[in-house]
């Protein structure tokens, strides 16, 4: 629109901030590694000193010298995950999460970088706010978490906030995530200032109008049920108009939780009318239908936007291995129990997923086949470009983020508990495959599953 | 010439003539009695639909050292409120036959409407946001009296360019005399497609060192209620100019009234970079020579005037 604009501060803050703590030095032997984004793999060895890593060779070939070691044999070693999609619940809502516990279920499922949402109590929409989270995570995150500013003062949808000083002390991005912006007045002069300001504009898509009080999909089960239900119009027709906008005012926008097939074609559509419009999907709704919803447990299937029909899953499968959706992101929203078993139509909306990520996609789409593991590989950490973060990757000479998993191993989710401080996770009491053994985040040994040790070569 | 509706009215031959006029007449300003017959028995009508001070000050003792009689007459208060239309106002007023109306009014237009309706040469004092051509030639004149020429000179015009009539006009007007000019501000105040009249857009003042004058208009504070930006103090962090942020060759210009602290430092008003009091003494000379060169002949006698002295001399 302004050739000639330029962003207010030229030399943003860093986006991610993580505690600081020891730099890992270890050796990974004869480990499986897979990274799509260098195009890696094959069995290798790596070596990861300081927090770098050093060197990458085929298996066998490094010496194993004075850092502790870890025998790769069986296992995989993929880049760590990056989750752009996460409630942290900092300020005001600590009972549900907060960063340390939020850090640490992010790590465990192998991520090493995350974005923390903000319809907190208050909602995020001050730089002093931006600040004290940003100092807070310095001391606790265990994986570098960087922080989204609201797009209007405390979620109002009536004023924007103050979008350059909220860049300028480090927020990553905008949203107001939990509500759709429904004024479209409101996303415009939004857009037009994020030509000065930056930072990509994260939409939570539904029109409340259409959505009404539903509280799951509107189809065949909400009718069985008799709960009122969400139409899928109500999302696609929301990234429509959003679409036109950021089309219109040259802006940057990330649709947040893609849910049907109705909202990929209104994408894929925007996308070829050149808009820069990027989206994700979560690893629930790729795996769920509206089917799971008959047991009216809302602890495990009451979200928003809510499970759909099994075409809508197929859509969105189909999607992902299309690269109309650019990533996953967990959308980890974690509630107390006491909020969660109640009536269906009580409950609250969301469900956690940090830690079951890799492992519930796994067991359900890459095992039967039908997608590739590299695919949820690559997307897993594909979180960080829509925002204009680097995806990690395994190249020497970059900082250590990785994740070590065991493919093959069995556990039951929630069995010994949960990270989080919440335990409402979809598939909680389910038999996975696929378990994340050590995450390395920015360097750091960010988790390391507690029955397993590094330890010397046997 | 007979109306001034718009700087598209004008060329640079024109406006060089104004300048000159102007000057002239402020030779008289300078005077004890600063008085000259040229409009002796000619009524000028000031009709301002909106509030102003130094427009219709302006105009108003413009046409009075001329010698003419004058009416002002302010919307509110007069028969406006009982709803009265603009064209039966007008009409109203015609029958003073006027040899001039100075309007000013909120929507873009209106002067122009009038040219219709009357005999009497109209000068356009703003209409909306669409242009306000006087103030275009006194900034000129200011400058001018300052600088000299302005050909190749650097000009910002900084704030709310999107609602400004003042900006409309002298993006023009210090384009035909030669300028480069830049608009700078938040997207949201700049309008769409504004670099087809021939300025750069900024969204920042990181460049701000390259001008020669930084022009600052005024941040109307309803903006903020219609989310064309999130707080006025975002805005004067981004975009006032105060002392620090001028460099020490640079000038300052605003159209007044100023809101100090928001887009302009205190400091800033009246320091020596400041063209601001300079500015309102061009507006009374400018718009002298504005009556003047509309309501005479091009050889400089009163249209009909028997007894009018030659132009400069006391009565």
């Amino acid at each position: 629109m302004n050739p000639e604009s330029r962003p207010v501060s030229p030399a943003l803050p860093e986006a991610m901030i993580q505690r600081p703590g020891p730099q890992a030095s270890l050796l990974i032997r004869a480990v499986e590694l897979l990274d799509p984004v260098a195009g890696i793999e094959g069995s290798h060895d790596l070596l990861v000193e300081d927090g770098v890593i050093a060197e990458i060779a085929p298996a066998g070939s490094l010496e194993t010298g004075e850092v502790e070691v870890i025998e790769g044999e069986g296992l995989h070693l993929f880049p760590a995950f990056f989750d752009p999609h996460v409630h942290f619940r900092t300020p005001g809502q600590e009972y549900r999460e907060d960063l340390e516990a939020g850090t640490r279920s992010a790590a465990a499922g192998g991520y090493a970088g995350v974005l923390a949402m903000a319809n907190t109590s208050p909602p995020v929409s001050t730089a002093e706010q931006i600040e004290a989270l940003r100092a807070r995570a310095g001391v606790v995150a265990s994986v570098p978490v960087g922080f989204l500013a609201t797009v209007t003062r405390d979620m109002k949808g009536e004023e924007l906030t103050d979008m350059a000083e909220l860049r300028a002390v480090g927020a990553v991005g905008f949203t107001d995530d939990g509500l759709p912006i429904a004024n479209p007045r409101i996303l415009r002069r939004a857009l037009q200032y994020q030509t000065m300001t930056g930072g990509t504009i994260a939409l939570h898509e539904e029109d409340p109008d259409l959505s009404g009080r539903g509280v799951m999909h509107e189809g065949a089960v909400s009718t069985e049920l008799g709960l009122r239900g969400v139409p899928s119009i109500s999302e696609s027709v929301m990234i429509s108009r959003d679409a036109a906008i950021a089309g219109y005012e040259n802006g940057t926008i990330q649709i947040q939780h893609l849910s049907a097939v109705e909202s990929i074609g209104a994408i894929r559509r925007a996308r070829a009318d050149g808009v820069r419009i990027t989206c994700e999907v979560t690893p629930h709704h790729l795996v769920l239908t509206h089917e799971a919803v008959r047991s009216l447990d809302a602890s495990r299937y009451k979200m928003n936007p809510p499970l759909r029909s099994e075409a809508d899953r197929e859509a969105l499968i189909e999607a992902l291995i299309d690269g109309t959706i650019d990533c996953i992101a967990t959308d980890h929203a974690p509630h107390a129990v006491y909020e969660k078993e109640v009536p269906y139509e009580a409950a609250n909306m969301g469900v956690t997923g940090l830690e079951t990520a890799f492992s519930s996609l796994y067991t359900h789409l890459v095992i039967p086949g039908t997608i590739p593991l590299s695919l949820l590989v690559e997307k897993l950490g594909s979180g960080g470009p829509p925002f204009g973060i680097e995806p990690f990757t395994l190249v020497e000479g970059s900082r250590a983020n990785l994740c070590l998993v065991d493919l093959e191993a069995e556990w039951v989710v929630g069995e010994d508990g949960y990270e989080s401080r919440s335990a409402n996770s979809w598939c909680a009491g389910e038999t996975q495959r696929g378990r994340v053994l050590v995450t390395l985040a920015d360097g750091q040994v960010a988790y390391r599953l507690r029955s397993f040790s590094l330890g010397v070569a046997p | 010439m007979k109306h001034l509706l718009s700087v598209e009215d004008l060329d640079r031959d024109r406006i060089e003539s104004l300048l000159d006029q102007a000057e002239s007449f402020a030779e008289v300003t300078r005077r004890d009695i600063k008085k000259v017959p040229t409009l002796r028995g000619r009524t000028v009508v000031n009709l301002f639909y909106e509030s102003s001070t130094r427009t219709s000050s302006s105009f108003e003792l413009a046409a009075k050292r001329l010698s003419a009689d004058v009416v002002s007459i302010k919307a509110t208060g007069s028969s406006v409120d009982k709803g009265e239309t603009l064209e039966d106002t007008v009409d109203t007023l015609s029958s003073y036959d006027p040899t001039a109306i100075v309007i000013r009014h909120p929507q873009a237009g209106a002067a122009r409407l009038l040219t219709g309706w009357v005999d009497a040469s109209v000068i356009n004092a703003g209409d909306g946001m669409h242009q306000h051509p006087t103030q275009a030639l006194l900034d000129l004149f200011a400058l001018r009296s300052r600088l000299g020429s302005i050909e190749g000179r650097r000009i910002w015009i900084v704030g709310d360019v999107l609602h400004s009539r003042v900006a409309r006009s002298n993006i023009q007007a210090f384009r035909m005399m030669g300028a480069e000019v830049t608009v700078a501000g938040p997207p949201t105040l700049i309008p769409r497609g504004i670099e087809s009249t021939g300025c750069q857009v900024r969204h920042s003042l990181d460049d701000l060192g390259e001008a020669d004058v930084v022009y600052l208009l005024r941040l109307q504070q309803e903006r903020m209620e219609e989310n064309f930006l999130p707080s006025i103090r975002e805005y004067a962090r981004l975009f006032q100019v105060d002392s620090r942020r001028l460099g020490p060759r640079q000038l300052v210009m605003h159209p007044g009234p100023v809101n100090r602290g928001v887009e302009i430092g205190s400091d800033l008003i009246r320091s020596d970079r400041s063209l601001i009091s300079d500015q309102v003494v061009s507006g009374v000379v400018i718009r002298m020579a504005v009556l003047y060169q509309l309501l005479t002949r091009p050889d400089g006698d009163p249209e009909g005037s028997a007894d009018g002295a030659p132009i400069g001399e006391p009565a």
